[in-house]
């Protein structure tokens, strides 16, 4: 087995530089930007935070979890559960509630699943993510296989979310909450133990950390942050489905984490974010001939996919970081 | 499109319910049918155990094989006019697609990380699930029994099975009979035990070990792949088909231990007793209950059964 991938937790100025440019970029969009565009960008930003929370999981604690949707789903569920048919409901309660949902479901699944290791781990938590699959698939109180709708967002007081500029920025800020959030969680005594338990578990144990505690306090955490992500889901697009939850969601998270890189949160952001552009980009290829090329955006995707494993493992970050390198003098 | 609960009757291949079940005969059916989607599931879990015990590799395109398979089955039965020769012909045709893709890609990562793995066979889901779509289409077909294996042996008097349910659990004991044979009994399977244990040791000793991985892979392939075939005249044949096998497989290695051909055995035969009679016993909650099963394993052994 060779050593694990690795990892980019300090970046140089360089690439910092160039991340804040594209903050500055993502603030400014919707002046510059159609509805279209607006709400596309939105979209990324909210898988952005998912990608962020299984980032916490995969990137930094080392637990590939390919059943991460599922606490995206649960929470989706939960606000359009929690909305009533004719009107809205407030934003201050329902996304706490959505998430701690989400977050006691992967408490209780977390106690079965971080007791395994390495490909274990990929396998049960895929397991466990498709009982939650079935268990809404199969139940009419939520819509089976239909789904649930979410007829008006929730009403935040203050500012009106149904404005989708309003939306736009409430979802950057959420954004950038999470991304403090785990940045600070990332370097606190516990993000390091984290680290540590990604490095050498067993060391870990030794020097006296239960892993244990601290695995399921990761797992829980990250899936009440995916179900943030899984309520401004449901919230943008009014609408949710069981393959919210599903197998290929949870994969296209790790397709994006590895995309733009793992272990500093803006690989994630940056992932979700040129996934969803090569998504639509290969959706609106044109047709040569008889051949519809962007009705086969899955066979593109999945051959970009095949091509970044081969010849950039380390992401777009890591990529970035190769290219800057040659004019960044201060290694920090 | 059928919904998955219609896909897993015509699997399972039942229709029945609790005050049936009273009937001792019926429980033989059952039984026989639990047994029998537990052996298919079998020879799909240990292709996926062994790849990984041996190679390293972690294959979630595996279900894509099993998906091959059938398609395969479905159109060479067609074209060709026959079962028979659309199960040789198939096994060859995926023997081949094992060994190129072997050597084209997987060759490349038995070394490299299991993240990576993931990644590959993420992608390489999607490349065959679209192939498929642009060689075969997306309608779902049906794959007639073979004229030979119509019909249903009687067991008593009221009481009958379909003799092809028999055919596919003779095909797959023969099978895993075949495989524990060659891995304990002969010389290849004296090198391919030897190369999962220490790589660089035995190909030292002048085994050449790429060629082992080479075949390895491709038994690992074609097994599944046969599964696929014999699996779709009882299924039908249909886009995404590979999606809930995979699944069910990690169910199956999980409770089983991860690359041990016995866990897999015996926790496949667990897992088609559990599914076949909780669909009977308990509908309500059939779709859950292998999950159960899996979390109660999971706690008393996390490392499952029989963890090689």
């Amino acid at each position: 087995m060779s050593a694990p991938a690795a990892h980019l937790e300090a970046l140089p100025r360089s690439v910092n530089f160039i991340l804040l440019l594209g903050l500055a970029a993502l603030a400014l969009f919707p002046f510059a930007a159609s509805d279209f565009y607006q709400q596309m960008v939105t979209r990324m930003m909210i898988l952005a935070i998912l990608a962020m929370s299984l980032d916490l999981l995969q990137g930094v604690t080392g637990l590939v979890s390919l059943g991460h949707a599922a606490f995206f789903g649960i929470a989706g569920y939960a606000l359009a559960f929690l909305t009533p048919q004719g009107e809205a409901v407030s934003l201050w309660w329902t996304l706490p509630v959505a998430m701690l949902a989400a977050g006691a479901a992967a408490l209780v699944i977390g106690f079965f699943v971080v007791r395994t290791r390495g490909i274990y781990f990929i396998m049960v938590t895929m397991a466990f993510a498709q009982m939650i699959y079935y268990l809404v698939f199969n139940n009419k109180a939520l819509g089976g296989s239909d789904g649930l709708y979410i007829n008006f967002r929730p009403d935040a007081g203050l500012f009106d979310l149904e404005n989708k500029r309003v939306f736009y920025y409430f979802t950057l800020a959420c954004l950038l909450v999470v991304y403090a959030f785990l940045r600070r969680l990332l370097w606190s005594p516990f993000g390091r133990a984290l680290a540590g338990i990604r490095v050498n578990e067993h060391r870990m144990r030794a020097v006296g950390y239960g892993s244990f505690g601290y695995k399921l306090s990761a797992f829980t955490v990250a899936g009440a942050l995916a179900g943030m992500a899984g309520y401004l889901w449901g919230a943008q697009t009014g609408f949710v489905n069981p393959e919210l939850m599903g197998f290929h969601m949870s994969a296209q998270v790790i397709m994006m984490l590895i995309l733009g890189g793992m272990g500093n949160f803006a690989g994630a952001i940056v992932g979700a974010v040129a996934f969803e552009a090569v998504l639509e980009l290969f959706k609106d290829l044109p047709s040569f001939g008889g051949f519809d090329a962007g009705k086969h955006w899955q066979l593109w995707i999945g051959l970009f996919i095949v091509a970044v494993i081969c010849f950039a493992p380390r992401g777009l970050l890591g990529l970035l970081q190769r290219v800057t390198g040659r004019w960044n003098v201060d290694h920090d | 499109m059928p919904t998955t609960a219609e896909r897993s009757a015509v699997f399972y291949g039942f229709s029945s319910h609790l005050d049936d079940l009273v009937d001792f005969a019926n429980f033989l059916i059952q039984l026989l049918n639990g047994v029998q989607y537990g052996l298919l599931l079998f020879m799909l879990a240990a292709g996926l155990t062994l790849i990984f015990g041996i190679m390293g590799v972690v294959n979630l395109a595996h279900g894509s094989f099993y998906m091959l398979g059938a398609y395969l089955a479905w159109s060479l039965s067609s074209h060709l006019g026959s079962f028979a020769a659309a199960l040789v012909v198939g096994t060859a045709l995926s023997v081949v697609f094992g060994l190129v893709l072997e050597r084209v890609l997987f060759r490349h990562f038995y070394r490299r990380d299991h993240l990576d793995q993931v990644l590959l066979t993420l992608g390489l889901i999607y490349v065959f699930e679209e192939s498929r779509s642009l060689l075969w289409g997306d309608d779902v077909h049906g794959v007639p029994i073979p004229p030979l294996l119509r019909g249903s042996l009687a067991l008593t008097d009221t009481l009958s099975y379909p003799f092809y349910r028999l055919f596919t659990m003779a095909v797959c004991v023969a099978l895993a009979l075949g495989l524990y044979l060659l891995i304990s009994k002969t010389r290849l399977g004296m090198k391919i035990r030897a190369g999962a244990f220490n790589r660089d040791m035995t190909e030292a000793l002048g085994v050449n070990i790429k060629l082992i991985h080479a075949v390895v892979f491709a038994l690992g392939v074609a097994l599944a792949a046969v599964a696929g075939m014999i699996a779709a005249p009882l299924s039908s044949v249909y886009p995404n088909m590979g999606s809930p096998v995979l699944i069910m497989c990690f169910v199956v290695v999980v409770i089983g231990g991860i690359g041990s051909v016995r866990g897999a055995l015996i926790a496949a035969l667990l897992v088609g007793l559990v599914d076949t009679f909780g669909q009977v016993l308990l509908p309500q909650i059939a779709s859950m209950l292998v999950y159960m099963l899996m979390a109660a394993v999971l706690l008393w052994k996390p490392e499952g059964l029989f963890r090689s």
